[in-house]
């Protein structure tokens, strides 16, 4: 068995006396794509900011390729782990490719002096760098917005843009955090395959996200986290036949429980009540 | 019916005058504005700059002379006059306003300070009267041109003093003429700074101030500043020569030494807000005690000048290492200072600044061996630093060349000039690297910056040394054209430069994260207190009350970034030009035509 790309191990998050992460265990193989959900509140996002080095987990360690990551941002995005964030994180009034080479930081090296002294290195790194970065806008469909300043892109591009932007740190694998949150129908189908396209390429993906089609389609693993603690992992079909993740989402039914007849009678006065607001608000519409 | 009347209602001016006359009345108006000026406009000259004689003009009536010429050619060009089209691209109406409003600012303000000074309007003579009615007209005449008016007033006022929308491609022109206008410019702009150091008493230094904004609004509304930023982004080498050689040029302009000083301050103070503009602009660390680096670089440079009252008073350093250890004693400090201070964010880096910048002036005043160790004499500061002797020329001294003399202060500024092309070419530089965009990246989002790879606290540590070291290099300079070092410059803030407020303010007000805006804003800084000397205990005031009024009107100062006029103006895609391919640089496509 090869070694996985991502391997976190007992990984523990406590905030004072509240422990959001509990001694979670999560692999992710090569060329993987695997779900992570979980309601709200469960510690999906601080346990993707302990991979990504934003946090330093309390216990427990995580490790890229077989080696252990140093809980530092820069040099978890410098061994090959690149992300996207819940609310997009783009620089604001940078251009759509100036952007996309900030995300190449960690792939050049060039320095002050470099920059100052303008050698003929420079430019050919320079250049290499623009290249690789109109390549990956091409792949996403943004190379005709290169001039762009990030703010002024729709929300849907705002997404994709972010998601070059991580690609351009040449990672081996790519967690994305809620990739089609605020997003219609259409735009979450091209995002899926735009994820499917990143697997193609070789890079594993680790998602977030609360639109379960969207999770059950894409992943080949699907990992359930419930108030810090891994409740399920397996198949999307595993995953979605377990009681217990319908009992973390919906809640367990309760003593005294609303028989059928008295949801029934709930549902008819809904739609009672929605019927006069629709005839309400048509009256204003005149 | 009555819908669409509303939306585009007939074209028409805010005062009843029908087409013809308005623009007869502005022309004329003009010109007799201009004439005027040769009227006498007092009978004493008591009133600075003597307005008595008829037939030459004097003073502020020079400034009166040139609004009403810019008037003329305008309306003249409104006319449809061969060979002035280019005045007016878009044919609109904001520049014919400005330029009369100039001239009316500053006749208006000429008669009213001479009936305020000399005590009552008798002291003015029928010419005065004249002026003032001269100049109104072309007002009259302007706002008499038909515009699409709405109710409100306000709204209608400024139809007349906005940009046109849509300004019309210039004729492409052939490269040796696109040089040409860009010397001449330039020749322009030199002659306008250098009129605006040399104004001798602060009316006059007013009335300046009043017409160049007037005037620079009016061609800013007509478009012209931005076909000037297109042609000077063709050819950039070409411009920062032209700009290196007008700057070079001012000296021998001058012929009392005393404005030479004001110049040589200005460009020290301009370096160093150049160079805090790298960590405020840039990498958005705002820093509070960014003059402490000035003052290292200058005690440095001072303490082995060979001074006598310096502690190492047997040591002199030519001025190459004198320079090189200012600078990297500022490099050392700013590196100790950034150190454990970078790892805080916003509001914290800057008070902690500002504890470290009072830090050292309070440090600097007490090493003088009673309180601390004796190294830099307290508070009477180390005196008579001798000149810098350059290559075996002693710049102290005067010299002819071409029969021109340059005296101390204008080597000192010819020696600045040098210094301030090398800081210009290292921020360029620096801007537009690897390390630039990532500076500019952690000042947009520290932690998107980080999770993309960027070593923030690294990065940032650069921006804050590379900023220090360049403050400590004019610092060197600093220290030889005052003659003494004394710590009581170089604090927070106070009424006369250099103090991190001033240079703060320098920043923001000429316009962050640009090359000419801390140079605009340094000069403009330093001149206003320097000419209007009657502000002096409420300069502090002045200041106060002009970055309240940028904020409000202008928040991304004079001299604006792209970024940042996008920033504060959402105006939707305005950044991309339609009419240019999106893959292509605008200004490439327009190279190609001309």
């Amino acid at each position: 068995m090869t070694t996985p790309v991502l391997e976190a191990r007992d990984v523990t998050m406590r905030f004072g006396g509240l422990t959001a992460v509990r001694s979670v265990d999560f692999t992710v193989n090569e060329g993987e794509i695997v779900g992570l959900i979980g309601p709200n509140g469960a510690g999906k996002t601080t346990f993707f900011n302990c991979l990504t080095g934003l946090y330093v987990p309390t216990e427990g360690t995580v490790s890229y390729k077989g080696t252990v990551l140093p809980p530092k941002p820069h040099l978890v995005t410098k061994a090959g782990i690149a992300r996207t964030f819940q609310n997009i994180r783009l620089f604001a009034n940078m251009t759509v490719l100036e952007n996309v080479l900030v995300g190449r930081h960690t792939r050049t090296k060039e320095g002050l002096w470099s920059a100052l002294l303008r050698g003929p290195g420079f430019k050919k790194a320079e250049k290499a760098s623009e290249e690789r970065a109109m390549e990956l806008l091409e792949f996403i469909g943004l190379a005709g917005k290169r001039d762009h300043l990030a703010r002024n892109l729709p929300y849907g591009e705002q997404r994709k843009l972010e998601i070059a932007r991580a690609l351009a740190s040449e990672p081996g694998l790519l967690l994305l955090d809620e990739p089609t949150a605020g997003m219609n129908p259409q735009e979450t189908r091209a995002t899926e395959e735009l994820v499917f396209a990143i697997r193609d390429k070789g890079i594993a993906v680790l998602l977030i996200e609360h639109d379960m089609r969207f999770v059950f389609n894409l992943s080949d693993r699907v990992s359930v986290l419930v108030q810090g603690e891994k409740l399920v992992e397996g198949t999307p079909e595993v995953v979605q036949a377990d009681e217990r993740v319908i009992a973390a989402y919906l809640g367990e039914p309760f003593e005294g429980d609303p028989g059928e007849a008295e949801a029934a009678e709930v549902e008819a006065a809904e739609a009672a009540a929605d019927a006069t607001s629709t005839t309400s608000t048509k009256g204003d519409a005149q | 019916m009555t819908e669409i009347a509303k939306t585009a209602p007939a074209a028409r001016g805010l005062l009843p005058l029908p087409l013809a006359a308005a623009r007869a009345l502005i022309l004329t108006g003009g010109i007799a504005t201009a004439a005027s000026a040769f009227l006498a406009w007092t009978w004493t000259s008591e009133f600075p700059g003597n307005l008595t004689i008829n037939g030459y003009p004097g003073g502020l009536q020079w400034l009166t002379f040139t609004a009403g010429v810019l008037t003329a050619l305008f309306a003249l060009a409104a006319y449809g006059i061969k060979g002035l089209g280019w005045l007016l691209p878009a044919k609109n109406n904001a520049p014919l306003f400005l330029s009369a409003l100039a001239g009316f600012a500053v006749t208006w303000y000429a008669v009213i300070a001479i009936s305020v000074e000399l005590g009552g309007l008798v002291n003015l003579e029928p010419g005065g009267y004249i002026a003032a009615l001269a100049s109104l007209l072309p007002v009259l005449g302007a706002l008499s041109l038909p515009e699409q008016l709405g109710d409100d007033t306000k709204e209608n006022l400024k139809a007349y003093i906005t940009k046109a929308e849509k300004i019309p491609a210039p004729q492409p022109l052939a490269p040796w003429a696109e040089r040409l206008v860009i010397t001449v410019v330039t020749a322009l702009g030199l002659g306008v700074f250098t009129y605006g150091i040399d104004t001798e008493y602060g009316e006059l230094f007013i009335g300046y101030l009043l017409v160049v904004a007037f005037s620079m609004w009016a061609l800013h509304t007509a478009g012209l500043l931005d076909r000037l930023s297109r042609l000077t982004a063709h050819h950039r080498g070409f411009t920062l020569l032209m700009g290196f050689l007008a700057a070079i040029a001012f000296p021998f302009t001058q012929t009392n030494d005393h404005y030479t000083n004001i110049g040589v301050n200005i460009l020290i103070f301009a370096t160093v807000a150049l160079g805090l503009n790298i960590v405020v602009g840039l990498a958005g660390l705002l820093d509070l005690g960014y003059v402490a680096f000035l003052g290292v670089g200058a005690y440095t440079a001072a303490l082995v000048s060979g001074s006598e009252f310096s502690r190492f008073s047997g040591v002199q350093f030519p001025f190459w290492a004198s320079a090189l250890t200012g600078a990297a004693a500022s490099l050392v400090f700013g590196v100790l200072i950034g150190a454990p201070t970078l790892r805080l964010r916003g509001d914290y880096l800057a008070i902690v600044t500002l504890g470290f910048g009072e830090i050292f002036r309070i440090a600097v005043n007490n090493m003088d061996g009673d309180s601390g160790p004796d190294i830099t004499n307290g508070p009477n500061g180390i005196p008579s630093i001798p000149d810098i002797n350059l290559f075996g020329l002693n710049l102290g001294e005067a010299n002819d060349i071409g029969g021109i003399t340059l005296g101390r202060f204008a080597n000192y500024y010819l020696l600045m000039v040098v210094i301030m092309a090398i800081i210009v070419l290292v921020y360029t530089r620096a801007a537009d690297s690897r390390i630039g965009r990532s500076w500019i990246a952690i000042r947009e989002d520290e932690t998107a910056a980080t999770a993309m790879g960027i070593n923030g606290f690294r990065v940032k540590l650069i921006a804050f040394a590379l900023g220090a070291t360049l403050a400590g290099l004019a610092g060197t300079v600093f220290a030889h054209v005052t003659y003494s070092v004394v710590p009581n410059p170089y604090q927070f803030a106070g009424a006369a430069p250099p103090n991190s407020a001033f240079l703060l303010a320098a920043v923001v007000l000429g316009g962050m994260g640009t090359v000419a805006g801390p140079l605009l804003g340094a000069a403009l800084l330093y001149l206003l207190p320097e000419k209007l000397v009657f502000l002096q205990e409420k300069s502090l005031l002045a200041f106060g009350i002009a970055l309240i009024l940028l904020m409000r009107f202008r928040p991304e100062g004079v001299i604006a970034n792209r970024r940042r006029q996008l920033e504060f103006h959402e105006t939707g895609q305005t950044d991309v030009p339609d009419t240019t391919t999106l893959t292509d640089e605008p200004a490439v496509t327009t190279k190609a035509g001309a």
